[in-house]
């Protein structure tokens, strides 16, 4: 039932797209911003779907960011949490999405701590899914919604420099940023201590910066990671304090800029690690519109998926109907 | 090989427009309240004409909104490619009497979706129909309140509408379809 669509069947990663399609998601966001700004926030194009979001790591605002944009466009969603589920009673991933099928569901959004995990279970059953985060992978709503944010400050992505600044090595948004960003011509810079750069990062077509002084000189906005605390048990830094001395994104360093630089940042902060609170609350941040524009994104995304085709002619429509 | 033959020329079209115009006005006693909203594409334009011919007699500018109906179809599954989602911006409709304006009626279906997209932005104290051109073929119990004109059509016809703002020119046309 569920038809190759103009994004095919699943949405796995950035790398898996073409350029004309990541544009195609982001010109489709533009409308379902409003959507959400309206007194209903609510129209019913995905009424009966249902979709569930099958989270195997935590998560609150990416959870939550599907949740409203499932909800805003009509879709009954059921969240599993991994905790509590047949998960922790030794299910596999398959068997659990298999049993979810059978109670006839669309789509599954899931988050999951192994690389690979959506791709995986996208070949082993027929709903849609969507990658909400696997692994080191990629989080490709997170690369979207940047590439929104971005587009909507500078009008455009092409020639746009953007440097990616902090803990390269375990983001999977560093990596889903890299493919969108390159994809629609942008320049990506990588900057981060050595430990924290995955090896051979280059051949995905970034720069490297040593220093987070030269990416400041270079970049028109600076993405900055969140230093993944949990995933830190391997000494790769050798404290927060010395990360802050060195690679923190402080009101001195961008004082410093050539010009003013956009700030991003996926979420959770750690401030005061990556990133000083009067940057991140400062006028050039967009961390809020990244969270806003992430709801109108993943309502793209979801549309696109249920079979909103677009029309690619791009002439006005001429509807058959009336 | 469908044959083309024309409806309405550009003079036509305005002289249709100028009556529906006053017909709008008439029906709604008055711009009090008065709010036209146009359906994505044509009808946005056509309402844009509407407000432009009213302000020429009454001298009174009225509110204008555009409504992209894509979201509120009931056929996502069942139809083919379909225009990207437009935009939707719409004045306060609460009290109004508001004018859905578009370009050609033929089953309903999109006046159908246009009405339950103005529910959920609002409670009008009234809503009017008005097309440019009426082909008849309903598939839901609707009709429209100011027609340009009409056109005797069978399943399978076609009646396009040209819009100088979109298509360099002022027309309407039936195309015929091969005879089932």
């Amino acid at each position: 039932m569920t038809a190759a669509t103009a994004l095919g069947k699943d949405l796995t990663g950035l790398e898996y797209l073409s350029a004309d399609q990541i544009r195609l998601i982001l010109d489709t966001a533009e409308p379902f911003k409003e959507v959400s700004e309206r007194p209903i926030k609510k129209v019913p194009a995905l009424r009966g779907k249902t979709i569930v979001n099958l989270f195997f790591e935590a998560s609150t605002r990416t959870r939550i960011s599907f949740e409203f944009a499932e909800k805003r466009l009509s879709a009954d969603t059921v969240n599993v949490a991994a905790q509590g589920s047949s998960a922790s009673k030794g299910e596999t991933l398959v068997d659990t999405a298999k049993n979810l099928e059978a109670m006839r569901i669309d789509m599954v959004v899931i988050r999951h701590g192994a690389s690979g995990a959506a791709q995986f279970l996208g070949q082993r059953i027929r709903s849609n899914v969507i990658n909400a985060g696997d692994g080191k992978h990629e989080h490709p709503t997170q690369g979207l919604l940047d590439l929104l944010t971005l587009r909507d400050k500078f009008g455009r992505i092409e020639g746009l420099k953007v440097a990616i600044v902090g803990d390269v090595l375990h983001s999977r948004v560093a990596r889903s940023n890299i493919w969108g960003l390159t994809k629609l011509g942008a320049e990506v810079a990588v900057c981060g201590p050595a430990s924290l750069l995955p090896r051979n990062v280059e051949q995905l077509g970034v720069t490297i910066l040593p220093r987070v002084e030269d990416a400041i000189q270079w970049a028109d906005a600076l993405n900055v990671l969140r230093l993944q605390l949990e995933r830190m048990q391997g000494g790769f830094i050798p404290s927060l304090r010395e990360y802050n001395r060195v690679f923190g994104v402080t009101t001195e360093r961008l004082a410093k800029a050539p010009k003013d630089l956009v700030i991003l940042h996926p979420g959770p902060m750690n401030r005061g690690v990556e990133i000083d609170s009067d940057v991140a609350d400062g006028p050039h941040s967009v961390i809020l519109p990244q969270v806003t524009n992430g709801v109108a994104v993943r309502m793209a995304v979801l549309y696109l998926l249920a079979g909103g085709s677009p029309d690619w002619a791009g002439a006005p429509g001429r509807g058959e109907d009336h | 090989m469908p044959n083309r033959t024309q409806l309405l020329d550009d003079r036509a079209i305005g002289r249709a427009l100028a009556r529906m115009a006053s017909e709008v006005v008439e029906r709604c006693g008055g711009t009090d309240g008065l709010v036209l909203v146009g359906i994505q594409r044509r009808g946005v334009e056509l309402a844009a004409r509407l407000q432009r011919l009213i302000e020429q007699s009454e001298g009174v500018r009225v509110p204008v909104g555009k409504l992209d109906i894509t979201l509120y179809r009931d056929d996502l599954q069942t139809v083919g490619p379909r225009p990207v989602v437009g935009e939707t911006s719409l004045p306060d409709l609460d009290g109004r009497t508001v004018v859905i304006v578009d370009d050609v009626l033929y089953t309903g279906r999109t006046v159908r979706a246009a009405l339950d997209e103005c529910a959920d932005f609002g409670r009008p104290r009234r809503i009017l129909l008005c097309v440019l051109v009426d082909r008849g073929g309903r598939e839901l119990p609707i009709q429209a309140d100011i027609i340009g004109g009409r056109a005797s059509t069978v399943p399978g016809d076609r009646v396009d509408v040209f819009v100088n703002e979109l298509d360099g020119r002022d027309a309407v046309e039936l195309v015929r379809g091969e005879p089932k």
